[in-house]
């Protein structure tokens, strides 16, 4: 019956988002970052914890919202792992592109070929406008959160 | 499930042919024909509605109150015929306590401007309930803030009743001056008590609005039977075009109450040092108003009308049971609220599922409900969800399409078991 919804709930989002692997908080905790979608109730808070040299060296999170949200913010956790704020960020632009358009031509080279591929299950969404913000929501609390800001504001 | 036979006994509707009044009914969604079960957020337009507006703009459009000509006056004799329309409707004593509005939320708004600033005092209170809509909670708040009334919540019951005890506590102290109430949630489908609210109020002192916007579309209002003060109505969930909506209220406060709006219309005469306002209920009508909109209201008012209340009132009510009985039985759903007292709103969780993805997944067959917050967050808090999914029922409704909507759910928890 829902054959067709495959491309939007794929099996690693349906896992992901049943079964959360980063839905906690790290015991120590430098950045951190609320986001809300007040159209529909998904709230997400992300945490961050810095490696010395500066990189992410763990992403969690506490989030009340749809499988795709959960399974976003899961996806969004592992990707970052090790990553610069600034190459975080400019993930997020190329995930974004890929969420809102289903592709992504010009991701940031090799660096991110691993990291999109893995965040590929939730590029479906773009043929669901109302959904793409399910995705980026948590996307736009952990920028927040790099930034030093306590809450997101999402397009 | 004979729901195609025609008609079977006098106040019966019959509705496959009320479907036929209505031309999106026809429309086909992913392929699949659309089941709309989410008239609660906006009801479709029967025909005579779109005709009757599509008519105004190609026949005899002009401005109202204004041309001493042929168009405009013809104009006016519609737009002001939806006046009486109303009036009769909600068995109003007099129409110019029919003011135009262009929704309920304005018309509480109105309320709250209007009777909040020029009547209540501060240091009085208003009293709403745990299972109001955003635009009957928000208005109030701001009258708190700019003015310095106070907010009081009746609490709500488990089943999703109003309790009454602890309604009538919070107006012992008879500093409540105005209670404002649903008369029927947009999230639990509960009707609330109106007559005993209104009874008790009095009995404090203080006046009573009900926020109609769900209520008049399923059973017959009466104003004065219910002997309350404010009744608050919106013309797109009763069938009739956006925009459009109507506060009912006693004339004589309309007549205490100071202008909402300023503008045209509104007034008597006016100088650069004072002006003076237009009788009832233009005096709350500033502005060029929704014309065409108020027409083809008059247009939904005379087709529910045609249909008759009870006719509506005993479908939506074997509609309801039905869902409630078909939802009830799929292992995993939970329904929001038991009123004894209740209509044709049904919200619901599925385990495991969050609303938006069980809303995604009935939209790929078709099916259309809502899912959220249903402006009502602090009501969501009651019930400890974050949102819920919610089908809704209209004249056009059929046992079909609950069955199809159950089968469809059956179908989404698996898909998320």
């Amino acid at each position: 019956m829902f054959d067709d919804l495959r491309d939007l709930y794929q099996e690693v989002i349906l896992d992901h988002g049943r079964r959360p692997r980063h839905a906690h908080r790290p015991e120590q905790v430098d950045a951190t970052a609320k986001g809300d979608n007040p159209m529909c109730g998904d709230r997400v808070q992300v945490f961050v914890r810095y490696a010395p040299d500066g990189s992410i060296a763990e992403t969690g999170f506490d989030a009340r919202g749809c499988a795709i949200s959960i399974a976003s913010a899961d996806l969004m956790a592992e990707t970052v792992q090790g990553r610069t704020p600034d190459d975080a960020r400019a993930l997020f632009a190329a995930f974004r592109e890929m969420a809102r358009t289903g592709v992504c031509p010009e991701c940031g080279g090799e660096k991110f070929d691993e990291a999109l591929e893995r965040l590929q299950p939730l590029s479906g969404v773009h043929e669901y406008p109302s959904r793409v913000k399910c995705a980026t929501l948590p996307w736009h609390a952990l920028v927040a959160a790099l930034a030093g800001e306590k809450e997101s504001t999402s397009e | 499930m004979n729901v195609t036979t025609p008609i079977l006994a006098p106040g019966r509707l019959d509705v496959a042919r009320v479907r036929e009044d209505f031309p999106i009914l026809g429309e086909t969604v992913r392929g699949k024909p659309l089941v709309f079960l989410d008239s609660a957020a906006s009801a479709q337009k029967p025909r005579v509605v779109i005709d009757a507006m599509r008519e105004t703009m190609e026949t005899q459009y002009a401005n109202v109150h204004r041309g001493l000509h042929w168009m405009s006056e013809r104009t006016t004799d519609a737009y002001e015929g939806t006046r009486d329309a109303m009036a009769a409707l909600i068995n109003a004593p007099d129409r110019h306590e029919i003011v135009f509005v262009r929704n309920s939320t304005e018309a509480i708004n109105l309320v709250a401007h209007s009777f909040g600033r020029g009547i209540l005092k501060p240091g009085l209170a208003v009293l709403i309930s745990g299972m109001e809509h955003h635009s009957n909670i928000i208005p109030w708040m701001m009258l708190r803030e700019a003015y310095g009334t106070e907010l009081r919540v009746a609490p709500i019951t488990d089943a999703g009743e109003l309790d009454m005890a602890g309604f009538e506590a919070l107006l012992a102290d008879g500093k409540v001056g105005l209670v404002a109430i649903t008369h029927m949630s947009n999230v639990l489908g509960t009707y609330t008590p109106a007559e005993r609210i209104v009874q008790i109020a009095h009995a404090h002192g203080a006046k009573v609005l009900f926020d109609g916007s769900q209520a008049v579309v399923h059973r017959r209002v009466d104003v004065q039977a219910l002997d309350c003060d404010f009744y608050a109505i919106t013309g797109h969930k009763l069938y009739g075009p956006t925009g459009i909506g109507v506060l009912w209220a006693r004339r004589e406060l309309l007549e205490r109450m100071p202008p909402f709006m300023g503008g045209g219309e509104m007034i008597s005469s006016v100088s650069y040092e004072r002006a003076t306002w237009a009788e009832v209920p233009h005096k709350f009508e500033a502005g060029t108003p929704a014309i065409i909109e108020a027409i083809g209201l008059k247009a939904a008012i005379g087709y529910v009308q045609s249909i008759g209340y009870e006719a509506i009132a005993a479908h939506e009510a074997s509609l309801t049971e039905h869902a409630m009985a078909r939802l009830s039985a799929i292992e995993g759903v939970h329904i929001l609220g038991r009123a004894q007292d209740r209509g044709g709103v049904v919200s619901f969780v599925l385990d495991r599922a969050h609303a938006h993805d069980v809303a995604t997944l009935l939209d790929r067959q078709g099916i259309a409900v809502r899912a959220g917050h249903h402006c009502a967050e602090p009501l969501m808090r009651r019930f400890g969800v974050e949102s819920t999914a919610r089908a809704s029922f209209g004249v056009y409704t059929t046992r079909e399409e609950i069955d199809a909507l159950g089968d469809t759910l059956e179908r989404v928890r698996e898909f998320f078991a």
